[in-house]
């Protein structure tokens, strides 16, 4: 798998604090719904960095898309979000990963859930559900700290078929019934129990994942059955 | 063709020795793992060698903590990119284990708690080159980083140095283990950057 050169051709603002940016590829020959890329940048002396981005979409092959969200510490991902440029090159090799991947033909319930930045492999998926037409049942469970820090709010929630079940954090909407607070046992009732057999895919920073998994453990679910993106952090 | 991205700086850390290709330096343990974070007690913990004539050798807890304890500082290499220098280990050659056992094969599959997978040639376990390990940092593994009992082979990326270890399975040809069926190298040499297959 070689490295290939990509030119940024659409940025988008998510949040304040996350972008969305499209790169063409020449060469990319597309990828499933959960896999990722990794991205290589080259400081003018040849000094270089590479990290990992999960596909947002996955609709055009030679097309990467991505959503990436700013560490405020972090080397590369406050060069993403507040330095690149349309027009700027980087290089992509991908797409990587063949575990945490949704298949067009599967037809069994998902139960995705998704802390902050976590919902990119997670919205590639819900993307790839509609354009296949499939009539898997999904499941949506999306924690943020308010209304502000969710990525692609408005498509989620406006998605046929896809039950999307919100958790603020820090800071509800008005007249959100769910008090402020982590995911907790009680989120779990929104979801895909068990007995339904649900294939489970969690995505996030490293100790939401963890919490969200023991949670599904505690209440049943098949450790087989939960497929996880750790994207780093505490 | 060499591009460069323009306005990219990086933040170099002074590495005071060379990285494998396209690894960087961190003092953080990121977490590589494709499902929930098993629960294994040690009170419950076991590990089994099983040979191709069928026989099976088996450790408990107690077991373990009998046998000869090494320190380990090693340099650990992620293939998700990240490395770290001189992390600390506690734990058990492998070479121990393998004293009593009687085969031939050249392969081994280890198997976890959870149901991961990896597989290696045995020589790459032996004369000092992997440990059956039990505390990190001078604590008790932690489970999100494959406590109770973790093997490392510091020498291969970190995905071969399986978490919540629970045996060896002796086999006569190379078969992939989890990641390895999943896109990654079979071997998995950070320095020959052995990521995917
Ligand atoms: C398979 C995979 C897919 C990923 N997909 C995405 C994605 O779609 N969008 C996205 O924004 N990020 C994603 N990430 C995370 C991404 O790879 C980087 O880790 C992240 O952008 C930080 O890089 P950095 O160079 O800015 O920070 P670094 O310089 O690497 O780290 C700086 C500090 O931030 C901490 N840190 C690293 N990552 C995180 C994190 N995610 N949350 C909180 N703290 C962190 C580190 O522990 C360190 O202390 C993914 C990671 C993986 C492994």
């Amino acid at each position: 798998m070689t490295w290939l050169v990509a030119e940024v051709t659409e940025i988008v603002e998510v949040t304040a604090s996350a972008r969305a940016i499209t790169l063409r590829v020449p060469g990319f020959r597309g990828a499933l719904a959960g896999q990722h890329v990794d991205l290589r940048l080259t400081a003018d002396d040849g000094y270089q960095a590479v990290r990992s981005y999960s596909l947002a979409d996955t609709a055009l092959d030679d097309v990467v898309e991505l959503a990436v969200d700013r560490v405020d510490d972090g080397e590369v991902s406050p060069y993403l979000v507040d330095v690149l440029e349309v027009g700027d090159q980087m290089e992509v090799r991908g797409p990587l990963g063949g575990f945490f991947v949704w298949r067009p033909e599967n037809v069994e319930p998902v139960q995705l859930i998704a802390g902050g930045s976590g919902i990119v492999p997670l919205a590639a998926m819900v993307r790839a559900r509609r354009r296949a037409a499939s009539t898997a049942p999904f499941r949506l469970t999306y924690s943020v700290r308010s209304v502000a820090d969710a990525f692609f709010a408005e498509e989620l929630s406006a998605s046929a078929g896809v039950d999307t079940t919100w958790v603020y954090t820090r800071e509800p909407p008005p007249g959100h019934a769910r008090p402020a607070g982590r995911l907790a046992p009680a989120d779990l009732a929104s979801t895909f129990g068990p007995s339904q057999d649900p294939a489970v895919f969690v995505c996030g920073p490293t100790g939401f994942v963890e919490a969200a998994a023991a949670l599904l453990l505690d209440a049943g679910h098949d450790a087989a059955r939960i497929r996880t993106e750790r994207f780093g952090g505490a | 063709m060499a591009i460069t991205t323009r306005g990219f700086g990086g933040r170099r850390a002074p590495a005071e020795k060379p990285l494998p290709p396209g690894q960087f330096l961190t003092e953080d343990f990121p977490v590589l793992s494709a499902g929930p974070t098993p629960n294994v007690d040690e009170a419950h913990w076991q590990f089994s060698v099983h040979t191709e004539s069928g026989e099976v050798r088996r450790w408990d807890w107690a077991a373990l903590m009998a046998m000869p304890v090494e320190d380990v500082t090693t340099d650990i290499h992620c293939v998700t990119r990240w490395s770290r220098f001189d992390t600390q280990w506690r734990g058990v050659s492998v070479d121990a284990f393998f004293e009593d056992v009687e085969s031939e094969a050249e392969f081994v599959m280890v198997h976890s708690y959870g149901g991961y997978t990896t597989n290696l040639p045995l020589e790459d376990l032996l004369d000092g080159k992997a440990w059956i390990t039990f505390e990190h940092g001078g604590e008790p593994l932690a489970p999100l980083h494959g406590g109770p009992v973790r093997l490392i082979v510091p020498h291969l990326y970190f995905w071969k140095s399986a978490k919540w270890v629970r045996g060896f399975v002796m086999q006569e040809h190379e078969e992939p283990g989890f990641w390895e069926q999943n896109g990654y190298h079979l071997y998995g040499d950070p320095w020959l950057e052995q990521r995917y297959a």
